[in-house]
């Protein structure tokens, strides 16, 4: 058997890389007209990791070493695009690995998705079986543990119903209570908690953290910093498909939250070498402009307007422009995503060197800390991509007329709203 | 966690050798791979979970259910039937020299290829179908064009009682050739299991196979003695066109039934090229499945 001092996982240079578009062979008549079939997936990809066009791969993670011990809770933590789900979907086996290796010593389950495999048209009960086959669980376990499945899940009623007449919280329920009901030696859970209820989403951790005290090893995949630190032990950091450090998951996760936070400096941005695109056009600075005064500003009230100023220089004159902008929360999920393309009012050439203005008439965000992150692309071919490019960090104003705001925890969108009630009549 | 603070035990490199069974190596694939039958068969209450939801949801909110099954062929075999009497005329009675009537014979060939047919549409989808667990879960990926069969199965048993329904009607009694029976769908099944995979594989990469199948199929039930004899094939042909599977499955599907006599070369053939289409679809199958999540 196992020796019990072997790592759970072992991870030596692995390594995925994504075929952007080419196929490795050669390309006869028919292939060629069918590869923007194959195409489009990678397509999509590439526009959202802002990679090199004019190179045919990327690597989605690369050089990846690391171990995880018996009993180990680790999560695994980066912005989004730093390749923990490629991670995942290689110790997984769902995907195979380019280059390097993984040795996973005991019984895997991988919950990528609650629900994995539901039908719409089978009945509560027909989904329990399904998809605990599909998790890996024998008719013989299932069986024995249905009762208790049923329970957790709370749908005893229905349990004959198709579940397309479920509610989507009651799916999620079910979904989880066959998932919790595993028996591996090894999890792989990925944001599963992303979804259900506040309620829903206590018991799930509760049960997380059961499975954890029983000495089995998680690997632990959010966006939850909360829920990091509380369930994991241990944490790994990634950053464009690179170990950026591992440790106790409290530094680790406290060295992410200041990382997102405090990446940008401002000052010239053309020193910054963690870029990427083919650098025909390059940003070096952006400043947020309170539009009142016209001036750099690192802090805006809610609900005043705002301008985004990026400078640029090139070699030529700038073609086809195109602008993105994300704005990301203090953990670097993105909030909101703006394009010069959804309005359309750029020229198709530009000088060299500019300015490129984003004008919002007003923020909407809540009161936190936000990261913004800047593209530029010309031709559809990304030219310079920089992640926290900079800072904006929103202070309490009026939004709304009275003046109140809410926290940020309860969301970070702000949206106009207007109140009115009328009387129930029988 | 530090790499060097227990690198005591165990190198850098884990060692192979006295792995435990339950261990898994993740490394870049290349080239052809075995089937791995054993990994097969550790999965096979998925399969048939597969097969069981595929059955399920076919049945469900259809009114007339397992009719459907009959009901194919059934209209097939009026529709044939009638083509043959009104359209080709006198001369068609002539050549019928059978103690049977034709919708018989008709209907006896129809069953085994609507069992080859819906099994090729069905699984030739089937990937593109469960793209969603193919990119959320690992399990052996063969098992899904393999699981769709369940239902073409199970349609096959339905349709066959109308079969024996009409045999017994006009006292049709087969003879000992009849023991062969299993093995013509022994053959058939992993002919329609091959090309199934084969076509499924092609699938995920080329979505085009959706619109080539059912094209495909219609081509194929002419080139299959199901509205003809076998014997209609010039003798001199009859083995090169034998080398498609369902020719010789299904003509001797309807001779062992009927007590005509079997074209045993002929079988042979087919069964040979049928063994052949499986291996080639299920390794093709093996070969490309670890591009699928990602392309999927």
């Amino acid at each position: 058997m196992t020796e019990m001092s072997d790592p759970a996982i072992t991870v030596e240079n692995l390594g995925k890389r994504f075929q952007i578009g080419t196929f490795e062979k050669g390309a006869d008549t028919l292939r060629e007209s069918l590869m923007d079939i194959a195409k489009a997936p990678f397509r999509r990809l590439r526009s959202l990791r802002g990679s090199p066009a004019s190179k045919g791969e990327f690597w989605a993670i690369r050089n990846l070493s690391f171990e995880v011990q018996r009993g180990d809770v680790l999560g695994i933590i980066g912005r989004n695009g730093a390749g923990k789900s490629t991670l995942l979907k290689l110790l997984s086996r769902i995907s195979d690995p380019t280059e390097g290796r993984a040795v996973i010593r005991g019984r895997v389950a991988s919950l990528l998705e609650v629900g994995t495999g539901f039908h719409n048209e089978l009945s509560g009960r027909e989904n329990i079986y399904l998809n605990g086959a599909i998790l890996g669980m024998r008719k013989a376990e299932i069986d024995r543990k249905f009762d208790e499945i049923v329970e957790f899940s709370g749908v005893s009623k229905f349990l004959d119903t198709p579940i397309k007449r479920y509610s989507s919280g009651m799916k999620v329920r079910l979904a989880f209570s066959v998932a919790s009901h595993l028996d591996p030696e090894i999890m792989i859970i990925d944001e599963v908690l992303a979804v259900g209820d506040h309620e829903f989403q206590q018991r799930c951790l509760g049960k997380m953290q059961d499975a954890a005290a029983s000495g089995r090893t998680v690997l632990f995949v959010s966006h939850n910093m909360a829920a990091v630190r509380r369930l994991c032990n241990k944490a790994i950091r990634l950053e464009r498909g690179q170990l950026i450090d591992s440790g106790p998951a409290g530094l680790q996760v406290d060295a992410y939250t200041r990382d997102v936070t405090q990446r940008a400096k401002t000052g010239n941005l053309s020193e910054r070498s963690d870029r990427t695109g083919d650098g025909r056009v390059r940003i070096t600075k952006v400043d947020l402009l309170s539009t009142e005064y016209d001036i750099p500003v690192s802090t805006i009230g809610v609900g005043q307007p705002l301008t985004i100023c990026i400078y640029y220089e090139g070699q030529e004159s700038y073609l086809s422009p195109c602008v993105h902008i994300a704005i990301n929360n203090d953990i670097g999920v993105p909030v909101t995503y703006l394009c010069s393309r959804f309005t359309s009012e750029l020229p198709g050439k530009l000088p060299a060197n500019g300015r490129l203005y984003c004008h919002l008439p007003e923020v909407a965000l809540a009161v936190s800390e936000y990261t913004i992150d800047v593209c530029l692309q010309s031709d559809n071919a990304t030219c310079d991509h920089l992640l926290a490019a900079s800072n904006l960090s929103v202070t309490e104003d009026s939004f709304y007329p009275t003046g109140l705001v809410p926290p940020a925890a309860y969301g970070t969108v702000l949206t106009h709203q207007s109140w009115s009630s009328s009387p129930l009549t029988a | 966690m530090s790499k060097a603070s227990h690198s005591s035990g165990s190198s850098a490199v884990a060692p192979l050798v006295n792995m435990p069974t339950d261990s898994v190596v993740i490394e870049p694939r290349s080239g052809w791979a075995a089937l791995d039958l054993a990994e097969l068969w550790r999965f096979r209450e998925l399969a048939y979970y597969l097969a069981w939801r595929d059955v399920k949801v076919r049945y469900k909110q259809t009114v007339l259910g397992a009719a459907w099954a009959i009901i194919q062929p059934l209209m097939l075999m009026m529709v044939f039937t009638f083509l043959r009497t009104v359209m080709a005329g006198k001369g068609a009675e002539s050549d019928w020299n059978k103690t049977y009537p034709y919708p018989v014979f008709l209907y006896a060939a129809l069953l085994p290829w609507q069992f080859f047919s819906f099994c090729v549409a069905q699984s030739s989808q089937s990937l593109v179908g469960s793209a969603n667990l193919i990119s959320k879960i690992y399990f052996p990926r063969l098992l899904i064009p393999v699981a769709t069969v369940g239902v073409g199965v199970l349609d096959f048993l339905v349709s066959s009682l109308i079969l024996i329904g009409m045999m017994a009607y006009h006292k049709i009694m087969p003879d000992f050739q009849v023991l062969v029976l299993p093995i013509i769908l022994l053959g058939l099944l992993l002919a329609s299991i091959g090309i199934g995979t084969w076509l499924s594989a092609l699938a995920v990469t080329y979505r085009d196979v959706r619109y080539v199948v059912p094209f495909l199929i219609q081509i194929w039930l002419f080139a299959t003695p199901v509205l003809y004899q076998l014997d209609r094939v010039p003798e001199k042909w009859r083995h090169l066109y034998c080398l498609n599977p369902t020719a010789g499955l299904i003509s001797s599907f309807r001779s062992c039934l009927f007590g005509d006599p079997l074209q045993w070369d002929c079988l042979a053939i087919s069964l040979f090229s049928s063994m052949i289409v499986f291996i080639c679809g299920s390794f093709y199958f093996r070969k490309v499945e670890r591009r699928f999540a990602d392309i999927v």
